[in-house]
């Protein structure tokens, strides 16, 4: 049976928000978790992040940016058509405990699966920064929500139409020089995690970061995953996605991602969703 | 008829051919390899299986088949009565007389063989049940009246859908939660088309399906519901029947390259995803000029000549031992050899080079010789000093075996395992250490083949009709009490 997509909103060019109604997905999801899916018929499996959901509706909420064929298919569906496959919760749920004050720093797309662990901190007790990180005012996502859950809410911009210019890791040295921070989750595009994670590890603040490797089934069996942590390998559909920070090897899931681009830009050029 | 012929004259007929495609015609093609019987060739094999026999090949069954019967029907010219009589012990005839060993079960102990080749039981099968399939008259097996009872199977592979089958036929209203989109586990992701056709899967599925049972796909047990939720939901027993399927890699240098995959990532692109098909179907897969394959079991087999058929490719399978060791089924190797896979034997792997794109480009290797028998009976390898030498490749694929899936331990507490995380069980029943909860297939054995999946589910499936509470006795048997009194 496949998945109705119920609502949808254009968060910035080529970023969406939509509402899939996926209820077995929504059982037992948790903060940090993540879904499969496969948008047509003949589509790929991708994994996504995921930003919200409510067990009751049986919904869950995904922000997606068009990088690929796969994700620009998605951007283009419209509330009233079908995902082909949803399948999860995958991977192991974040790390929640009562730490103190945590800094969660979201990057693009990364920002959606900030809220909801964001909102599990509080929960239990946390005192909860949100740092959004963008190229540019408009791409800016999520901003209302994190103000709505956080404790307090920062935002950077590389050209400073928002917030502070410069990185996201500009505004977490100003935090970190105002005050003590007991654990910082990262999720977004690798090279924003890599700095993350070097400022934290001579502080020794624990950090988690989310990794976004490539996968086929999510579930173990393949392989695709395989990061290195600690030196040793590690799949990140089933032991993941949240690793600790000083110990990735970041490098080298750079070079694990972009595996098939070739093959992403021909399937790019088949592909009528433009 | 049978009679009609000696035992004698029986012993006389040479072995029937099952024709192929010619090796440098399949090697561009992912269309089935062997053709399978014609009629009047199935008749003439099924003239050797002699009168009278002890049938020792029914000891040789995991499943317990009854040979003899189902061959007679054959030289009688019953077919379908063949394959009715072949499907009263195993569901599946099509795909077992495809991917069942023979040559190390029935067809090893069967009495013809002793002086010559032996009955070619599996062309026999498949002939059968190829022909039921062909002439679209399936029909539902004999069922007793639904009990109300409701069981929950975990995965659709060859354990899953053979427990579903025994238990709806006992009238059991089973649901089988699969964790793919699509139902079939190793039969559909793993094994290839060219040695196992999807609709020949995909009709026993629909099968099922006619059977009343249900299959719930994108569910993975352990994470979009545990056990304990199964139960919740109404389901009196759960079988489980997850696999192996948590790829092994060596831990040597480099094995995080691109270029390099488990023999499931590799076999999931292409069967399941079809990324033979890139770019009209959207998963690709990777693969340069000269293909690797590290190891030499089926699943290694399955995945050289997966590569062969695919950019043509020069594909080398390594392997640690001699050839006398190798693992796989000697026609895996020979179809691999005949369709251009190279084997260097007494060669491992020790490291992986990559360029400045992070992608292999060469492999270090290590000469082995074999010294005494260990454990498993099997000359152990090992390395020779100063042997090494490099080969270059742009593509490995690790055919190492396989671990055991965390996820159904991880969300189960009280299931006992072993230290591999072998589900342990009863083997008569299949029951675990959790009430209510039974396993079969690769999950309680760590990795072996679709028929001992099925006779473990079978059995399994037994375990659970008995477990279930009796205080309600299915109708039919509650009408022969009545008819007692």
């Amino acid at each position: 049976m496949p998945y109705p997509i119920l609502k949808k909103s254009e968060l910035a060019p080529n970023t969406v928000m939509m509402q899939i109604y996926a209820p077995l997905a929504t059982k037992k999801m948790q903060p940090g978790q993540f879904v499969i899916v496969r948008v047509t018929p003949n589509g790929e499996r991708i994994p996504l992040s995921i930003s919200g959901w409510d067990r009751d509706k049986g919904t869950l909420r995904i922000i997606v940016q068009a990088v690929g064929r796969t994700s620009t298919e998605l951007i283009n569906l419209n509330a009233g058509d079908f995902i082909e496959d949803v399948v999860g919760p995958l991977g192991q749920p974040s790390h929640l405990d009562r730490y103190g004050t945590c800094v969660l720093i979201g990057g693009g797309y990364g920002t959606g699966a900030i809220i909801p662990i964001a909102r599990e901190l509080i929960a239990r007790g946390n005192k909860v920064i949100g740092i959004i990180g963008a190229r540019t005012k408009e791409l800016v996502l999520m901003e209302d929500d994190l103000r709505s859950i956080c404790h307090r809410v920062e935002v950077s911009t590389n050209d400073g139409s928002s917030g502070t210019k410069g990185l996201v890791t500009d505004v977490l040295a100003g935090i970190l020089k105002q005050e003590p921070v007991h654990m910082v989750t990262a999720i977004g595009p690798v090279p924003m995690m890599k700095a993350v994670s070097i400022m934290t590890r001579p502080l020794k603040i624990k950090t988690f970061v989310s990794l976004n490797a490539i996968m086929v089934d999510g579930t173990g069996m393949c392989g695709a995953c395989r990061v290195e942590v600690g030196g040793v390998t590690r799949f990140a559909c089933i032991e993941g996605p949240d690793f600790d920070g000083h110990q990735v090897n970041f490098d080298e899931l750079v070079y694990r991602q972009k595996m098939y681009i070739p093959y992403e830009k021909k399937a790019m050029e088949l592909c009528t969703c433009k | 008829m049978s009679g009609t012929i000696s035992n004698k004259d029986r012993m006389q007929i040479p072995i029937q051919v099952m024709p192929e495609q010619a090796p440098e015609v399949r090697v561009k093609n992912f269309t089935e390899v062997p053709f399978g019987y014609a009629l009047e060739v199935a008749l003439e094999e099924s003239k050797r299986c002699l009168d009278g026999c002890k049938a020792p090949c029914v000891k040789g069954c995991p499943v317990g088949i009854d040979i003899p019967g189902f061959i007679k029907k054959i030289e009688a010219g019953d077919f379908i009565g063949a394959a009715k009589s072949l499907k009263k012990y195993n569901l599946l005839p099509a795909i077992c007389g495809r991917v069942c060993p023979q040559q190390e079960q029935c067809e090893l102990v069967c009495v013809v063989g002793k002086k010559g080749p032996s009955v070619a039981i599996g062309r026999l099968e498949r002939f059968a049940a190829d022909y039921e399939r062909m002439s679209g008259i399936i029909e539902v097996p004999d069922m007793e009246p639904p009990t109300g009872r409701r069981i929950a199977i975990i995965g659709s592979g060859p354990a899953g859908l053979t427990g579903a089958s025994e238990l709806a036929r006992l009238g059991h209203k089973v649901t089988i939660f699969e964790a793919l989109h699509r139902p079939g586990g190793v039969l559909v992701y793993g094994i290839p088309r060219f040695r196992l056709p999807i609709d020949v899967i995909d009709t026993e599925i629909e099968m099922l399906k006619k059977m009343g049972v249900e299959i719930i796909c994108n569910a993975v047990i352990g994470k979009t519901l545990t056990i304990d939720d199964l139960f919740e939901q109404g389901y009196e027993a759960v079988l489980i029947g997850t696999g192996a399927g948590l790829p092994y890699f060596m831990n040597i240098p480099g094995e995080n390259l691109c270029g390099i995959y488990s023999a499931n990532e590799f076999l999931t692109r292409v069967n399941l995803m079809r990324a033979d098909m890139f770019p009209d179907n959207i998963t690709p897969v990777y693969l340069g000029k000269h293909v690797a394959v590290i190891g030499a079991g089926n699943t290694a087999m399955d995945a050289a000549r997966t590569a062969a058929r695919l950019n043509n490719t020069k594909v080398t399978v390594y392997y640690r031992r001699s050839r006398e060791e190798v693992p796989c089924l000697p026609r895996e190797m020979e179809h691999a050899e005949q369709e251009g896979v190279e084997f260097k034997l007494l060669t491992a792997p020790t490291r992986f080079i990559g360029d400045e794109n992070y992608f292999v480009r060469e492999m270090e290797c290590i000469k082995m010789e074999l010294g005494e028998p260990d454990a498993s009976g099997r000359r152990s390898p090992r390395p020779i000093p100063g042997s090494e030498f490099i080969d270059k490749v742009d593509t490995v694929i690790m055919a190492l075996g396989f671990g055991v899936n965390p996820i159904i331990k991880q969300a189960t507490p009280g299931l006992e395992t072993d230290k591999k995380g072998v589900i342990i069980v009863d083997p008569a029943t299949g029951k675990t250490s959790i009430d209510g909860v039974f396993a079969a297939g690769d999950i309680i054995t760590g990795g072996s083949t679709v028929i001992q999946a099925m006779g473990q589910a079978k059995k399994a499936a037994k375990g659970i009709h008995e477990y279930l509470p009796t205080k309600t006795l299915p109708t039919k048997t509650l009408d022969k009490e009545m008819a007692k009194i």
